[in-house]
Order: structure tokens, then sequence, then C-alpha cells
């Protein structure tokens, strides 16, 4: 059954991976988000290949694998980013909630507001770092009064840990701000519609050290209130971060299980490859 | 929610449709004045025929004294225009370096600013005063004047669109041509001119419509008298003088006079309609050679 | 001699270049020389008069700076909705592509046809009259291909960064578009805007034939009132043989060169505060 060998990889990533220990798979959970031979297609050029995953609640999972593989393009069709590209194309189901994303009669713009996202470059609005987070509670209708606004605002400000700084020149320009605190003011905003997943792509890849540990860490206290799913192309951060890790390889999933696993006693050679620096 | 949005959407669209609106209403609007005018005019005299007089008691309604007269301005025009403008273009594509350029061409641009109406008066009291001086014939209103006044007021546009064809040639070819020890003279005129060509050819004629369409200064300037004749030193008319003229008195509307301009002016658009067709679908081949 | 050949050349270009400046330069010296001496308060704020040394420009004056508003109210809001239509919502289809062609073709055809269309279609068809009204219509169809033009490409300069953000926050198209990409892209719509005024503002052709009077001895003071513009009124002077009015028509030229340069400056400066913002 298995090809790889079975003693534990060396160097610290095993070590990494072994101190985040994910609870075991228990089947009365159920699965947040589901993809069910998901094919995508960019034209004709088919991007992802039967991908089948269940991702679980109240964790972090990580998609890792080289440029190209398609792991970016994956969490993308979680929350339908893919939709504004034009000539994209779908075969096969996402489920969140058990419902399928990609059936009729779905609200787009409903899903997105449950299904918050972090780009890879912070992209906060050319405004004030009070209206970057309100904005997304204005246009969803989701406060009635003025009081009630900021007091949202400072609430996600607060989750994302940006409020001590910022507590005082909330009116001040976003852009102002350094790529860090950008970073995290983009994650307050998408926390501010209360998703119930966030999907961060590649979110600390422009950052410097000390500001992506503070994303890091961001990322794994943000589970206990929401499901979250971290595409990176850095291993030490997938062993640092998630509990469970998926590695994609040409558009296919390789290899799907706990982090600890993965990067300790990966079952396909392909993954243990990877994980030890052997190519990607 | 959805309801707002969709009808935002076709609000958006019929703004957007306007644009088709106003091309349908300006062919509507000339067909259906020349269709009336050409129920009491013959197709042939109009076309053909050699004496325009619609506002006299005997009328006659022949353009061809219109076409010529425009046609002898325009070409004035051109032979300033054309030649001037791509010498122009070839020395900032070619020649002058990037600080000349950011000085010179922002002033060339200057002269495409400038409205015609002062265009023609200074065709009018200064460019023909000085031509009589050379000319002694040369009457106070004629073709020569205004045809070289508009060639430089569209120097500009020849210039910048030859230009733009100009600097869409790979950069490769003119090295080739360095390589091979030609001079830049050489280059310009042997190796990027030709592999310009259609972006150049596309500027030239677009230029000429321009030339045909231009209004006040052959209306100051030109004279109002239709002539059948290529003497550039004597009042003509052109189409569109022609039109302002017979707007600016007072002939009644639903006349035979009053359509004329129409039918005037629907030859006019298609004259220029397809001339820009043409540089259209020309400028739409360089595009593709180059991308 | 194949280099004495090419300095020759290079000396011609350079003067056939100098040559068309020389004549720009000619042109103002003659216009500054003919016109100044009459540009005085009596004659901007004065009335036509068959005295040349007694007429006054006002009545053009205030006509212009009345059309050009009226053709700014309704040139602005139709060509900032057909561009984003083009740009935003039907991008690649085959209606998009017509109306597109259909908007470069308007865009070369000679001003006086527009002025036979506003004559056939607002003065006749819609009963407007020879009217301020019918003037600025005829006038906003002109300018319409030019503000579609530049307002596409301000939308076109908006980062996609900006709109992924909010959609990925659950916004709909339009208030992407309302609330983050039309803040950012309005100084380049006005700044296109005012670029195709003051073409507009020249303009004499079209209006002459809809039925703009060359003789008037009132200000317009409704938008169905009769009027005038500046270059119908330098144009009705230079067309009379005195020499006096020659010189009131070089003064009411300095009097449009002057609005011009105004208008202009105006467009670039809005440009460089522009610039100023989107760096943050």
């Amino acid at each position: 059954m298995s090809t790889a060998s079975t003693r534990p990889l060396p160097g610290s990533l095993g070590e990494l991976a072994s101190r985040n220990v994910a609870p075991p798979p228990s089947s009365s959970e159920p699965c947040k988000i589901e993809a069910k031979h998901l094919d995508f297609y960019y034209g004709q050029k088919r991007a992802l290949e039967d991908i089948s995953v269940q991702i679980r609640p109240h964790l972090v999972t990580a998609f890792i694998g080289p440029s190209g593989c398609g792991k970016s393009t994956f969490l993308r069709t979680i929350n339908r980013m893919n939709d504004i590209i034009p000539g994209t194309r779908v075969d096969g189901q996402v489920l969140i909630d058990n419902a399928n994303i990609y059936g009729p009669g779905v609200d787009v713009v409903q899903l997105r507001r449950r299904v918050g996202m972090v780009f890879q470059k912070s992209n906060p609005f050319p405004k004030s770092i009070f209206e970057n987070v309100s904005y997304g509670l204005r246009i969803n209708g989701m406060v009635s009064s003025k009081s009630e606004l900021a007091g949202q605002v400072e609430e996600s400000l607060r989750q994302a840990a940006l409020w001590d700084e910022v507590k005082d020149r909330l009116h001040e320009s976003a852009l102002a701000l350094s790529g860090g605190q950008q970073q995290r003011l983009c994650i307050a905003r998408a926390l501010a519609v209360r998703p119930d997943i966030l999907l961060m792509d590649e979110p600390a890849s422009a950052l410097d050290p000390i500001a992506t540990q503070r994303i890091e860490e961001l990322a794994y206290d943000l589970k206990k209130k929401y499901t979250v799913v971290i595409v990176t192309h850095n291993m030490q951060q997938a062993a640092r971060v998630s509990d469970y890790t998926a590695f994609f390889w040409l558009g296919r999933l390789v290899e799907y299980d706990r982090t600890d696993k993965i990067f300790t006693n990966p079952t396909e050679k392909l993954t243990e490859d990877y994980v030890t620096g052997r190519f990607g | 929610m959805r309801r707002f949005e969709f009808v935002i959407e076709r609000g958006l669209f019929l703004c957007a449709l306007l644009s088709v609106a106003t091309t349908v209403g300006i062919i509507a609007v000339l067909a259906v004045e020349t269709a009336a005018f050409l129920r009491e005019v013959p197709i042939v005299d109009f076309l053909f025929g050699t004496e325009w007089t619609p506002l006299f008691s005997t009328p006659r309604f022949g353009v061809l004294p219109l076409v010529v007269g425009t046609t002898l301005v325009s070409l004035i025009a051109m032979l300033v225009a054309l030649p001037m403008g791509l010498l122009s273009a070839i020395y900032l594509s070619e020649y002058a370096n990037s600080s000349v350029r950011r000085v010179l061409k922002p002033v060339l641009e200057l002269l495409a600013g400038v409205p015609t109406v002062v265009y023609g008066y200074f065709a009018l009291l200064f460019v023909t005063p000085l031509l009589q001086q050379v000319f002694p014939n040369l009457a106070g209103f004629n073709a020569l004047g205004p045809g070289i006044v508009m060639g430089v007021m569209i120097l500009p546009l020849v210039s910048s669109l030859s230009e733009d064809a100009m600097r869409a040639v790979p950069i490769g070819l003119r090295e080739g041509s360095y390589a091979l020890g030609a001079t830049r003279m050489q280059t310009s005129l042997r190796v990027v001119v030709p592999a310009a060509f259609s972006g150049i050819t596309a500027a030239f004629i677009l230029a000429i419509s321009r030339a045909i369409g231009e209004t006040m200064i052959v209306a100051i300037a030109a004279g109002q008298q239709p002539r059948l004749t290529w003497d550039p030193t004597v009042p003509i008319e052109t189409m569109t003088a022609y039109i302002v003229q017979v707007s600016l008195g007072d002939t009644p509307q639903g006349t035979l006079e009053y359509r004329t301009i129409f039918a005037v002016g629907m030859l006019l658009f298609l004259g220029t309609f397809g001339l820009n067709l043409v540089s259209a679908w020309l400028r739409q081949r360089y595009r593709e050679e180059y991308s | 001699m194949r280099r004495s050949l090419d300095v020759a050349f290079q000396a011609l270009s350079l003067l056939v270049l100098l040559l068309a400046l020389a004549a720009l330069a000619a042109l103002i010296v003659d216009v500054v020389s003919d016109g100044a001496g009459r540009l005085s308060w009596d004659f901007i704020n004065g009335y036509p008069s068959r005295r040349a040394s007694q007429a006054g420009i006002f009545p053009a004056l205030a006509g212009s700076i009345f059309v050009i508003l009226l053709t700014a109210l309704l040139a602005l809001p139709i060509g900032v909705a057909a561009a984003i239509y083009l740009e935003e919502y039907g991008r690649r289809n085959f209606v998009s592509r017509a109306i597109e062609i259909n908007i470069t073709n308007l865009a070369a055809v000679p001003s006086i046809i527009y002025g036979l269309l506003g004559l056939g279609v607002f003065v006749r068809l819609m009963g407007m009259g020879r009217s301020v009204i019918a003037g600025a219509a005829t006038l906003a169809l002109l300018a319409l291909p030019v503000v579609i033009l530049s307002t596409r490409e301000a939308l076109r300069a908006v980062p996609g960064s900006i709109r992924e953000g909010s959609y990925a926050l659950g916004a709909t198209k339009w208030q992407t578009i309302w609330h983050q990409v039309l803040p950012v892209a309005t100084p380049g719509i006005l700044t296109g805007l005012i670029l195709s005024l003051s073409r507009a503002i020249g303009e004499t052709a079209p209006l002459i034939t809809m039925g703009a009077l060359t003789y008037v001895s009132f200000a317009p003071d409704s938008i169905w009132s009769s009027f005038t513009v500046l270059p119908i009124q330098i144009f009705n002077w230079v067309s009379r043989p005195q020499r006096d009015f020659h010189a009131n028509a070089a003064a009411g030229i300095l009097l449009l060169m002057a609005l011009l340069l105004t208008m202009n400056g105006l467009a670039i400066w809005l440009r460089d505060r522009y610039q100023k913002r989107l760096a943050g």
C-alpha cells in the first residue's frame, strides 16, 4: 500500500507538523466544504481534474503545491470568484453545508458574503480605514444605525488584531498603512460581514517575516469561530498553521490528510518528494 | 435587489444604444429629405450637372461645382498636410530624443486645438493678403489661402497618426537596417515607412476625410460662388460652405431649396463615411501585423 | 555624401515641423495685434451694434456659457452610463462590438452633419425650435463619442484588485461600480468631459445649421430661447467688409481662446490631482 518510507521525515518540518496535531476525524461532524469530482476549465484548458475533498469546520486547512498546480484556482471555486473571469467552466460539484454552490438558483452575492476571501496582494479600497471595514456591512444592509456600524467595525478590527494600532486614526487613508497592517485590514473587512468560511490566498507572501508571523497567528486564532482555508507555497507556514493539508500537483489532488502525517509520513511518493524539497 | 440590478443594466444599455440611434438618426434625416429632393430633381441632373444655382429664379441643381470646390481646397490642404505631416512624424519618431519630443508634440497638438473659425479669420485676413503680395491676381476669396491654412490645421493629425504607425514598427527592423550601415534617412524612408504603410495610409485617408468635412475655414475665406473650376485663385464654394450659406438665410423649411442642404449633406456624409471605413480597416490591419 | 544627405534630411524634417509651429505663432501674433486693442470690459459686457466701435459680445458670451453648461448636463450622465455598460457589462458580445465600432465612426463624422441631425430631429421633429436646448442636445451628441472613449479609459485604469475585493465581500456589480470604481475614475472622467467641452465651445457649423442666430441683441433667458455663441459672433463680424468689425472679431477670438485655455488648464490641474491621489 505505502510506497514511501515509514520513518518520520528528518528536520524541523516534521517537528513543526507534529506540534500541530489535528483532532481525529469524527463521522458525526458534518464537513463544511466538499468538492465532488470537480473539473475546472479556463476556456479549453483544464486547470483542475477530478478534485474530491472534504474540508472540516473550525480547522485550518492548507493547500500546498508548486506554482501553477491549481491550488489558488480551487480556492477561488469555493466562493465562485472565478465567475468573474470570462470563459471559465465548472464540471462537478462544490458543496458548502451540503448544498451545491454551483447549482441552479444559487445567489452568488450571498455566497460571497458567507465565504470571505483575503488576497495575495492586499487590496484595501482607496478610502479610510473605517470605510474599508464598514463597506461590506453597508452594502449588505447588515446594520441599521451609526452606532451599530461603529461597534461592528471595532469588533472586526479587534478580531483582526488591528484595533489598537488604528483606533485613533480610523478616518485616515487605508493606503497609508504598512503592508502587514493593510492585510490585517483586509481580514477585518472580510470578517465584518460575518462569514462562516475564510479563504486566504497566500496572504503573507508579500510581507516581511514579522508581519507574516502575525498573520499566521491570526489564522490560527480565527479557526475558533471560522473555517479557514489557506493557500501557501511556504511549507513551513503550512506545517506551523494548519490542521489538515492538501497537496496539489498539475491540477490534481495528490494527497489530503492531517498535517502532521503529510509532513512526517506521507502516503504518496510525490508528496514526500515535494515536502522534502526534491522539487517545486 | 436582483430587479434593481437588472433595471440598472438595461438603463446603461439604452444609453450605449443611443450612439446607434444617433447614426440611425443621421441616416434617416438625410435620407428622408434627400428622397424628397430627388423626387423633384433627377439624380443624374444632381450628380452630373455643372451648374449649381438653387436660389436663383431659374434654379439649377448640378452639384459638381460644389464637389469640385471641395476637392480643390482639400487637394491643396493635402499637398501641405501630407508631406509636412509625414516628415514631422519621421522627425519625431526617428530622430528626436525624448525631451525634444515631450516639448514639440504638445505644441503641435495645440494646432489641432484651435477652433476652425479662428483659422478662417487667419486665412481671410492674414494668409490671403500675404499671398496677394506674391500672386497679385489672387482674389480676396479663393481656394489657395484656406487650402493652405486647412493643411496646417490637419498637419498634427497626419503627424500623430503616422507617428503611432511608425512607433509600432518593431525596433528589430530598424536595428537590422542600421547594422547593414544604412543612415537614419535610408532606414526611415526605406524600412520604417514601408513597414508602417497601412497605418500611414490610414492616417492620410482620415486627413482627407477631415478636409472634406471642414466648414468654417472655407465658409469665411473661400467664397460663396459655386464655380466649376480648378483655378485656386478665384472664389469658389464648397459643399460645407453652401450648407452654411443656406442656413444663414431665410429659406423657408419644406421647400426644395431647403432640401438641397440635406442632399448635399448626404453626399458629404457618404463620402466621409466611406473614407473613414477604409481608414479604420487599414488601421485594423496594421495593428494585426504588429501585435 | 550619404552622411550629408542624412543631415540635410534631418534638417528638412525639423524645418517642416518648425514651420508648422511658426504658422501657429503667426496666427497668435496676428490675432493679438488685431484684437488686443479692442478688448475691454465694455466690449465684454456690451451688446451688438451697427457701429463696430460700440459693439459688444455679451449675448454671445452668455450664450456660449449657457449652451456649454447644458451640453455638459446632457453629455455627462449619458456618456458615463454608456461607457460603464461597454466597459463593465457587455465586454464580449456582438452587440457591444457593434456599438463600439459605431462610436468610433461617429467620432469622425463632420460636425456640420450633426447640425443637420439637430435640425431634423431636435428643432423640427421634436419641436424644440431653434432654442438653447436644441443646440445643447446637438452639441451633446457631438461630444458623446469623446466622453465615452475617455470615460472608458478612466474605468480601465481602475485596478482590478479593487473590483475583486468588493465582489469578495458580497457586493453586486452595480454596488461595486457605484461605490468603488466610479469614485476612483471620477477625476479621469471629468478631465475627459472638460476636454470634449473645450472642443464643443469652439464649434460653429453645427449650431449655425440647426438655427442659432448670427445677430442677437439679448442674452438667452431660458432653455427655449433663441441664442448665439462666441464663434458664431466671430464669424458674423469677420464676414463683414468693414475693418472695424474685423478688430471686434479678433477681440472675440482672444476671449474664446482665453476660455479655452482656462478649460484646458482646469483639465490638466484635475489630471495632476488625480495622479497624486492614487499614489496614496
